[in-house]
């Protein structure tokens, strides 16, 4: 009888293998993999596994399927399990697609006393999402997060690579209004 | 005669609040190669590598009573002299750009401002440590952070200060940024190691010190950005001047990232010793609250260290001023003191919660906690739930005392420190705010508002605690 824990697994595994992703390890992305990897000595690549993981991850809609996962640990003569065990530490790796857009609200102490729950209801109003949902086009995920380092600038959000500081309701409008129009860049390559 | 005396005045102005890692901040391109090497940058390269040995530069720092400025506050001079040179390893050099302590964000001003700075206290310090590759390890999410100090890596090494043979020396080093995703507890230096390696941030039992075997088994020191940024100028200028400024054993100066209900917040470069007073209220720094409401509450060091009730912020328990050094702001222990911790300051007027302060710090640590030690992994969550019922309006009388066991029993009891920065703020806010905890036990329908202290302060309601007994 299998025990628990194998049931456990195996009912993740099939509920994140539900979604499909096409692997693409372009060659620009592959020379930039290259690249990073020869920063470290000979034989430690291994520590090249986060700062890979968050280009490979750019580069396919900003989530990682198993599959893709596997690729990474093939590149870097890992054992698949710690990739894995990296990813599902880590938040910034997501394990399922997410939202193009996602707002990561900072909703530690200093970003509250600056209204930033305010804020994230009002978003969420205006999306017709709660948070941690992704609009039904796929366009835009709400996510609350912890402290991102920008307490003095608040409320603000994470975009992509990028901050939007000392939001207001109306910066928030006019964000939703540049992602529905194309004009919002989330990676710097 | 009155252009001579403003410039007295501006003179004795700049004279009183010395600046070391921001002097030169405000030069128009000074995050370019060209404009930072044209106002003096990379002469402390210039100096150690030609005129000094290592350990005349360990000595400087030494000399200078130098503080890691990540939040431990440990000599830096002394952590460098620790580094294992008998064993013939390699030797590292990393850099924690980790900073995600709430209530800081100096260091990344630092870097995304005058990312040089950075880069030439790694080499420098580098060169005293005899390490040969060295490494700046980043939070995920200062991405776009990451993109300027890569820039910075390549314009430096373009110019001849990086790689092999450096200025005809002989010395070689390869500095790479490397980048987190999004853990707190990453922060730690044995965990940021483990990170770098590619692994889960657990932090690792000490000893083995890093000193000793720290990334890839090599010795490797871990410092603080801001703590790295200041050894140019104490290379420079002599680690006995650099120990002129500040107070005592708070040597030089510190950056204070300013948060919460002020005028004006954002990072500010301080001479330690300045007092907290002067910090919050004159225009130069703070400029006093934000909609001139009364002062509540601070935090000094970031959401680590025990938050201070009004009365005890602007003078010690002895009635002594508080000054901006490590020794003041500690004053008292945490009966009465707090600690500087990384220079996150919060500050919060009265119609801020205690309460769901607390609360919300104990979710963030208890999203953080790594799960390697029990205490921690259940504690910080059992507090979490504890205090959300509190807030929540579902607390019960006994819940004050059982948060107060709880966090008695995760501080100390864990590898690393991130167990008692998850206790300390609970132990800290029932000290000096029990009143707070009662009354949102005893008035739950006062309290199902979210923003309940912006409409009726608890200073307007605190009578209605003493009068019920249980």
């Amino acid at each position: 009888m299998p025990s628990l824990c194998t049931l456990w697994l195996k009912e993740i595994k099939m509920e994140r293998t539900q979604y499909k992703q096409e692997i693409n390890i372009t060659e620009p992305l592959m020379n930039r993999i290259n690249e990073l990897i020869s920063h470290y000595p000979e034989g430690k690549q291994k520590s090249a596994l986060l700062p890979i993981l968050h280009e490979v991850q750019d580069a396919h809609d900003n989530w990682l399927s198993f599959e893709l996962m596997n690729k990474v640990a093939e590149i870097l003569q890992i054992k698949p399990i710690e990739v894995y065990e990296v990813v599902s530490f880590y938040t910034m790796f997501n394990q399922r697609p997410i939202g193009k857009y996602m707002f990561e609200f900072c909703q530690t102490s200093p970003c509250c006393l600056n209204g930033v729950e305010d804020l994230m209801d009002y978003t969420c109003e205006k999306l017709g999402v709660k948070v941690g949902e992704t609009t039904a086009d796929g366009l835009f995920e709400v996510r609350g997060v912890e402290c991102l380092g920008a307490c003095g600038y608040a409320p603000m959000m994470q975009l992509g690579d990028f901050y939007k500081e000392h939001l207001t309701k109306e910066k928030v409008d006019q964000i939703i209004a540049d992602c529905r129009d194309n004009k919002i860049t989330l990676h710097d390559k | 005669m009155l252009i001579v005396e403003i410039i007295k005045l501006r003179y004795t102005i700049n004279n009183m609040s010395q600046k070391i890692l921001l002097e030169k901040v405000n030069i128009p391109g000074i995050k370019t190669y060209e404009v930072y090497r044209q106002n003096g940058g990379y002469t402390s390269v210039e100096k150690a590598l030609k005129t000094l040995t290592p350990d005349e530069v360990v000595e400087e720092v030494k000399t200078s009573g130098l503080r890691g400025r990540g939040g431990a506050g440990f000599p830096a001079g002394m952590k460098w002299s620790f580094i294992d040179k008998k064993s013939g390893k390699p030797r590292h050099l990393v850099c924690n750009a980790d900073e995600s302590e709430p209530g800081t964000f100096k260091d990344r001003y630092l870097m995304e401002h005058i990312p040089h700075l950075l880069i030439e206290g790694m080499i420098t310090s580098s060169f005293a440590l005899g390490a040969n590759l060295s490494y700046i390890y980043i939070r995920g999410e200062y991405m776009w952070v990451y993109k300027i100090l890569e820039k910075a890596i390549n314009e430096a090494k373009a110019a001849g200060w990086l790689g092999k043979n450096i200025l005809g020396t002989g010395y070689d080093l390869e500095v790479y940024v490397h980048c987190g995703a999004g853990a707190y507890i990453c922060g730690e230096e044995t965990a940021l190691i483990e990170s770098l390696e590619g692994k889960r941030g657990n932090p690792r039992i000490k000893p083995p010190f890093p000193a000793v075997s720290g990334l890839w088994a090599n010795p490797t020191v871990v410092n603080n950005v801001e703590t790295i940024s200041a050894v140019p100028w104490i290379v420079n200028n002599s680690g006995e001047e650099y120990a002129k400024i500040g107070l005592g054993r708070s040597t030089g100066t510190k950056l204070i990232s300013a948060s919460g209900h002020i005028k004006n917040p954002g990072v500010y470069e301080i001479e330690m010793g300045l007092s907290v007073y002067e910090f919050m209220n004159s225009d130069e720094y703070l400029g006093g609250m934000s909609s001139d409401r009364p002062l509540k509450a601070f935090i000094p060091g970031g959401s680590s260290v025990p938050v201070l009730p009004a009365h005890l912020i602007y003078k010690t328990a002895n009635g002594d001023d508080r000054l901006m050094t490590y020794e003041s702001l500690s004053d008292g222990g945490f009966a009465t003191g707090s600690m500087l911790g990384s220079g996150g300051f919060i500050v919060y007027n009265d119609t801020s919660c205690i309460v769901r302060n607390t609360w919300n710090f104990s979710r963030f640590y208890h999203h953080e906690s790594c799960g390697q030690c029990s205490p921690c992994r259940e504690g910080t969550g059992w507090m979490e739930k504890v205090l959300h019922r509190i807030e929540n309006g579902h607390g019960r009388e006994e819940d004050i005392d059982l948060l107060l066991s709880i966090q008695s029993k995760i501080e100390g009891n864990t590898i690393c420190p991130l167990g008692d920065a998850a206790a300390w703020p609970v132990a800290a806010a029932i000290r000096h705010f029990r009143d707070e905890f009662e009354y949102h036990i005893r008035f739950p329908e006062k309290i199902k508002n979210r923003d309940h202290f912006v409409a009726e302060p608890f200073e307007s309601v605190k009578h209605l605690v003493s009068k019920v007994t249980v």
